[in-house]
């Protein structure tokens, strides 16, 4: 694990020696909060009705335990007065959170790719399961899905929302708890989900896995973030509220609402795992994909896209194209979005109006969706050339231009006729990586290489060439992943649905797998190429932090003389 | 015969059709917001705000 030097900056050397210390409430409430927390653990992990339960009390015990050494080891190593808001007239951001998220975006990253590419190896080679059942594919898959939407995505959105926030609201995070309470809190969250899915618990629904007792401290980490958020917004010096904010607490403000929707369940006892959703059958699917869907658009869109609204214009040095338009750009987003799950329930119980309603409104969202990649786009007018010289904002608008892509193809998608061939099959999770590997992956990627330098204060990265090397490789992977998956996928749909002349189906199913064969070892290599420009990122950001030149420091925090 | 124009019925049938309008005007008082003459200065301020921080 990197040190704590890493991330905090050493403002403590600043002399005051008028002001007497102590605790504040919130860090005296806090540690104590944590005491009692490990103490009521500790007993749940004693009364624990299954081993995986035992086993997360446990770890909440000790994760308490070092909870309260850190605040009280952070309080003593703090000078008596709290980091100013500002210094000098200017603001006094607080960068060691933001340093923390980046580095463990960077960790749950491969982590995550790296077990998308053992599931793809083991859908080649299903002996690759070794029968083990920690590494079946059915726990793999939705450790590889968080892994890099949760934790690798999660991350990325908390740093570079702290960091936009506070540079365009030109105030301090609000809180000096609050802020690491955030950050530690959501990856802890992280490491429960994951290491659940290895020992089989789950709630079996998509990308909402983690059981009652994960989802419960999401729910307060997630409220800590919103009032971190809304807080810094509050305090603002800047009267406007940039775009890009707005798109951050749309994604903060709706993940809340469909966590919470999502996940009403019913524990059988409070010591152990499973619990059971509040409604069933078609209802819950509903509820499900509107949470899945929805998951989509402002996880994986409203908030990616406020860093396409702040990291392009930067890197570019360009205004935004059109800001009349990302305005439209957000609200036809915001109304549009949150009807078009249903279109993952096509010709299944739910009633017929509702699947057409959902694919209406999947549709519309060709709209805002294209108007945005324009907008993204557009931004570089006057600055194409830039294009050739620096990888970096290449990456950045290769993502506008794969968001561009995947964005149109899902509405396609949606369509009832084209999803009855395309639904169940991998052109779905040739769609899904289009967005995921294409848009969300590179301006993740992109905004990690701007913002490293500019957090740990150095003049810039340690290689541009590497960037080349990782944006070529990864393109490569994601071409080679996008295309099988198309192929696979649309083979699977037609082999399925082809009848012989006297009306039996044409193919078992087994020969159907059997043909995808070849698809799944391109996809796999694919997936590797991928993981491959991961780790080269990795090791440029680490040469970054390590040996890169530092930025010349603006003369702060001398005090006046009195 | 079960009676349509109940008030049950209408309440409902009014509350949950108004949102289609309610939500269309908001939308054009938006566009109407986003195009307003007088608020184009700031708007290309605010454009320009990524790269005039410190």
């Amino acid at each position: 694990m990197v040190s704590g030097g890493v991330f905090f900056q050493r403002e403590s050397a600043m002399p005051q020696p008028s002001i007497s210390k102590s605790m504040t409430s919130g860090e005296s409430g806090l540690a104590a909060l944590f005491a009692v927390t490990a103490f009521l653990c500790l007993i749940a992990s004693a009364k624990a009705l299954d081993a995986p339960f035992a086993f997360h009390a446990g770890l909440s015990a000790a994760a308490s335990l070092a909870a309260v050494f850190f605040i009280v080891n952070c309080y003593y190593d703090r000078p008596a007065a709290l980091p100013p808001a500002e210094i000098n007239g200017r603001p006094n951001y607080n960068m060691g959170p933001i340093k923390f998220s980046a580095v463990m975006a960077m960790v749950w990253g491969i982590a995550g790719f790296l077990v998308g590419l053992i599931i793809a190896s083991q859908l080649a080679w299903p002996a690759l399961n070794f029968d083990l059942p920690w590494i079946q594919f059915g726990r793999l898959r939705p450790l590889h899905t968080s892994a890099v939407i949760f934790a690798f995505g999660g991350n990325v959105l908390i740093a570079t929302s702290f960091y936009v926030v506070q540079k365009s609201c030109r105030a301090r995070l609000v809180g000096d708890l609050a802020p690491w309470f955030v950050v530690l809190g959501y990856n802890y969250f992280i490491l429960i989900a994951g290491t659940g899915y290895l020992l089989g618990v789950t709630q079996s629904k998509e990308y909402a896995e983690p059981e009652w007792y994960a989802d419960l401290w999401l729910t307060i980490v997630w409220v800590t973030y919103l009032l971190v958020f809304l807080g810094t917004i509050i305090k603002r010096k800047e009267p406007h509220i940039f775009v890009a904010n707005w798109f951050y607490l749309a994604f903060i403000v709706t993940i809340a609402v469909l966590h919470l929707g999502n996940n009403p369940a019913l524990p059988v006892s409070f010591f152990g795992s499973k619990s059971y959703i509040a409604w069933g059958g078609i209802q819950d699917a509903m509820f499900q994909w509107w949470y899945g869907h929805n998951a989509v658009g402002f996880f994986l869109t409203a908030g990616f896209l406020a860093i396409m609204y702040y990291f392009i214009p930067k890197r570019a040095e360009r205004p935004i194209y059109s800001y009349r338009l990302s305005i439209i750009h957000f609200w036809a987003l915001i109304f549009l979005y949150i009807w078009a799950g249903p279109h993952h329930l096509h010709y299944t119980a739910l009633p017929d109006w509702t699947q057409t309603l959902g694919m209406t409104f999947s549709i519309m969202l060709w709209m805002p969706s294209w108007g945005g990649m324009i907008n993204g786009l557009m931004t570089l007018s006057g600055a194409w050339d830039k294009l050739r010289t620096d990888p970096v904002l290449r990456m950045l608008v290769v993502s506008v231009a794969f968001y561009g892509m995947s964005t149109f193809e899902g509405p396609m998608m949606s369509i009832k006729v084209v999803n009855s061939l395309s639904h169940y099959t991998d052109w779905t999770i040739g769609h899904v990586h289009s967005g995921a590997l294409g848009w969300v992956g590179f301006v993740s990627f992109g905004a990690l290489y701007c913002m490293v330098p500019w957090v740990w204060n150095r003049k810039g990265l340690y290689s541009l060439k590497l960037v080349n090397w990782h944006f070529w490789i990864a393109t490569l992977g994601i071409v080679l992943y996008i295309s099988a998956m198309w192929v696979s996928g649309i083979l699977q749909g037609l082999m399925w649905r082809a009848y012989t002349s006297l009306g039996f189906l044409e193919y078992s199913f087994i020969e159907t797998v059997e043909a995808m064969h070849p698809f799944y070892v391109i996809r796999a290599a694919g997936g590797a190429l991928f993981l491959i420009g991961a780790l080269i990122m990795a090791y440029n950001l680490w040469m970054t932090v390590r040996t890169g030149e530092q930025e010349v420091q603006m003369p702060v925090a001398l005090q006046p003389a009195e | 015969m079960k009676a349509i124009l109940t008030l049950d019925n209408l309440a409902s049938g009014l509350v949950t059709t108004i949102w289609t309008p309610v939500f269309v005007a908001i939308f054009l008082a938006i566009i109407a917001y986003a195009f307003w003459p007088r608020n184009k200065a700031e708007f290309d301020k605010a454009a320009q705000l990524p790269l005039r921080e410190e």
